[in-house]
């Protein structure tokens, strides 16, 4: 069974990547017709053995199964291994990223038809699932990083797939850049890892953690700190780059450059949540470091709150979603914090459907309005678009956690979680996520508001009339809409609350951080806690947003206007991002360019064309002039010499000195 | 009957004449294979010194080598003066820098 399973395992991993393979060598001359065939098919099938590899897992409860495939490489006592750990956790990610990725496969049909890079699209977003897979798949760091960094480069090659677009090429960089940010904090991780563990292998690595407590590690002398920590602090350095915590999220608007579906797979299913599901898959070692936590707990906060705030202020519909993510992204690292890993992944879950429903229903809008992405271009959308509307609308639900939408239930258990925790910084990411979750209806129903309610903006060119979209493009969406609605219901318990929770013993939580079991004592079923939301705080701030957003779009567009004025300092500050594109476009690249040019000028010019290549020459040069003065072409000064020479040389042979 | 010292004495003169006649003459490349000369002979008056004070014949022999090789150095050397003087009009050491770097 176990062979099976893995073998099982193995193609889950490869046909996405045979796809890719496919479409991207052969795709030219197979037309677009075939490729996209191929690829959705090989996906389906994928996602189709996940399913069943699901069942067999969750449902029957097969035990883990922790396969080699291959030893790739053996150093002294280190072995580096290719294998899988198919465990309730990864089985669990790899059907929402599969889910996801095969929506996004049937999507990409309707939306980049006739788009000239049409195979080469399919070939990108094929690689990514695999590079997605084999990153949850992995049971060792090293096959981890591999899949870290296949997911990294392919969203460059995404981000950056208009590449005739100068912004599309400075996104894709800016992703790319600010993901090796973190590289070298997963990095150095890995190599902390691999020095006090001497494994890289998961359960090696977790059996050995109680041995590891105590030792310290003094990287700034005279001070030392817990190995744990160090190891874990690195290893959230590059979830922060992934999961596009604050300060490393720069990126992530950014992203917003590449086609749509692509969008909605790196921040629904894949990539952004890499960071959360690691952190998650680490718990054993995160559980440890209190220290860590916090600074989780606080970046968290962080991110879900001021990034929430941002979404108001932004005008390109794929921006604001865009914003949502970092916001959402934020809750996930919040609920980390509180060691309520489980309600992280739920959320994770939840917000893969709603979130992917969100961008891919925002790209209906966009394909429908002939690529327009300015919400001030849209409006009145509502009747002509039904569909997008209804999912739109549905997305929007959820994510406002509005009972009995999946976000509400994933949202709620996050934020009472982090009411409970008593780790420092808990309380400051509480409010943090509590007026978050005001903040989130109120951007997501502006963004709503103004592309679906108002009056028409958008210039309707006869021609061309605004329609909505081909099946291909709704029947995504219709997909995605309806675990967005039910999702949460049904996996509240069984993820939460049961004796054997879904994620069971991939997730190891110490009992006095342990505020799952806490929420548990007063829970009641889902249908209890979605009827009795009224008594809960959350619940009046998310209605709160949906009226305000209603108020001041859709009915009295003046006090919008009034509040800008009244606020203008904010609204700057908003508009500007808090000024960290200027600080790194001052501070990171201008001191970077400047370091650059004193080396140029200094090292460059002086040291090695000035001192070493023409000094050497200007040296032998010199050293030529004075040895031509010799060579005076004098017989008898030569022979003058020669005697010299000679009575030295018989001075020091027969003197001796 | 002078000590071999007395020979060796004349013999280290000949020899220093000939290497000052071959720095410090400037004028005339004749002069210069003269001096190449005194030195050979300055070399040959060594030899019969120590031939005779030690009664060993050799050294008179290579005296015998010794003018030969001389006879014929002096007339390959003469021949290059003439075929110098045809081309450059000139035997002036002084004007022979064709070496100079």
């Amino acid at each position: 069974m176990d062979n099976f399973l893995s073998v099982l395992v193995l193609s889950v991993v490869l046909l996405p990547l045979l796809g890719a393979l496919i479409a991207g060598l052969l795709g030219k001359k197979m037309g677009v017709l075939v490729t996209h065939r191929i690829t959705v098919t090989l996906v389906g099938v994928a996602f189709l053995i996940s399913i069943y590899l699901f069942q067999q897992m969750i449902i029957n409860q097969h035990p883990n199964v922790n396969h080699l495939f291959y030893t790739w490489a053996v150093g002294g006592s280190f072995q580096f291994d290719i294998g899988i750990l198919l465990d309730r956790l990864s089985v669990v990610m790899i059907t929402v990223v599969l889910f996801v990725s095969l929506m996004v496969h049937i999507y990409t049909i309707g939306y980049m038809a006739g788009d000239p890079g049409y195979q080469r699209f399919f070939s990108y977003v094929s690689l990514f699932t695999f590079a997605m897979l084999v990153l949850v798949l992995a049971n060792n760091f090293l096959l981890l990083f591999f899949g870290w960094e296949g997911v990294g480069l392919v969203s460059y090659l995404l981000i950056g797939f208009w590449f005739e677009r100068e912004s599309a090429i400075t996104g894709s960089l800016k992703a790319f850049l600010a993901n090796r940010v973190g590289d070298v904090g997963f990095i150095l991780a890995i190599a902390a890892i691999l020095t006090y563990f001497g494994s890289i292998n998961y359960p090696d690595v977790f059996r050995q953690v109680p041995s590891v407590l105590d030792k310290t590690i003094s990287i700034i002398p005279g001070y030392d700190v817990s190995v744990i920590s160090v190891i874990c602090l690195l290893l959230f350095i590059g979830a922060m780059a992934k999961s596009a915590q604050v300060p490393l999220h720069v990126w992530l608007p950014e992203s917003m450059e590449g086609p749509t579906p692509i969008s909605a797979l790196i921040h629904a299913a894949t990539m952004v949540t890499a960071g959360i599901y690691m952190v998650a898959r680490m718990s054993p070692l995160f559980e440890y470091s209190e220290t860590v936590l916090s600074t989780i707990l606080i970046i968290g906060g962080t991110t879900a709150f001021f990034m929430g705030l941002l979404a108001i202020t932004q005008f390109d519909i794929k921006r604001v979603i865009a914003y949502s993510t970092l916001s959402q992204l934020g809750y996930m690292a919040v609920a980390l914090g509180a060691s309520a890993y489980d309600a992280a992944i739920f959320h994770l879950i939840t917000h893969a459907f709603f979130k992917a429903l969100l961008f891919l229903a925002a790209g209906s809008v966009i394909i429908a309005l002939h690529h327009e992405q300015d919400m001030r271009n849209m409006g009145g959308l509502a009747k002509i678009l039904p569909i997008t509307y209804g999912t739109f609308l549905i997305g929007s639900l959820a994510l406002s956690a509005i009972p009995p939408f999946s976000g509400f239930f994933s949202k709620d258990i996050i934020i009472e979680a982090v009411q409970l925790s008593h780790v420092y910084g808990a309380s400051y990411a509480y409010y943090c996520v509590l007026f978050g979750a005001f903040l989130t209806p109120l951007y997501i129903f502006r963004a709503l508001f103004m592309t679906f309610h108002q009056n028409p903006r958008y210039h309707n060119d006869s021609h061309h009339p605004v329609k909505e979209s081909p099946w291909t493009i709704c029947l995504p969406l219709i997909a995605l809409a309806i675990p967005s609605i039910f999702v949460g219901q049904i996996l509240i318990s069984p993820m939460l609350f049961t004796q054997t929770k879904i994620l069971g013993n991939s997730i190891f939580v110490l009992p006095q951080h342990n505020v799952i079991s806490e929420i548990a004592n007063e829970y009641h079923g889902a249908e209890l806690m979605a009827l009795t939301a009224g008594k809960s705080l959350t619940f009046w701030l998310g209605m709160g947003g949906i009226i305000t957003a209603w108020l001041c779009i859709a009915m009295y567009p003046a006090w919008a206007q009034f509040f800008k004025t009244r606020f203008s300092f904010i609204y700057a500050i908003l508009l500007r991002k808090y000024g960290f594109d200027e600080f790194n476009q001052v501070i990171l690249v201008q001191g970077t360019q400047n370091a650059g040019h004193l080396c140029y000028d200094v090292s460059d010019v002086k040291m090695i064309d000035g001192a070493l290549v023409n000094g050497s020459g200007r040296l032998i040069r010199w050293f030529a002039a004075a040895a031509r003065r010799l060579q005076t072409g004098y017989i008898y000064h030569y022979a003058l010499i020669m005697v010299i020479a000679i009575v030295a040389l018989l001075a020091w042979y027969v003197g001796g000195f | 009957m002078p000590t071999l010292t007395e020979f060796l004495i004349l013999a280290a003169i000949l020899f220093g004449l000939g290497i000052a006649g071959i720095i410090i003459n400037r004028k005339n490349l004749i002069v210069l294979l003269m001096s190449l000369e005194l030195i050979l002979l300055s070399v040959n008056t060594n030899f019969v010194a120590f031939s005779h004070f030690l009664k060993n014949e050799i050294g008179q022999v290579f005296v015998f080598f010794i003018l030969t090789v001389a006879a014929s150095e002096a007339a390959i050397g003469l021949a290059i003066l003439v075929v110098l003087y045809r081309k450059l009009n000139t035997i002036d050491v002084q004007s022979l820098d064709a070496l100079k770097g």
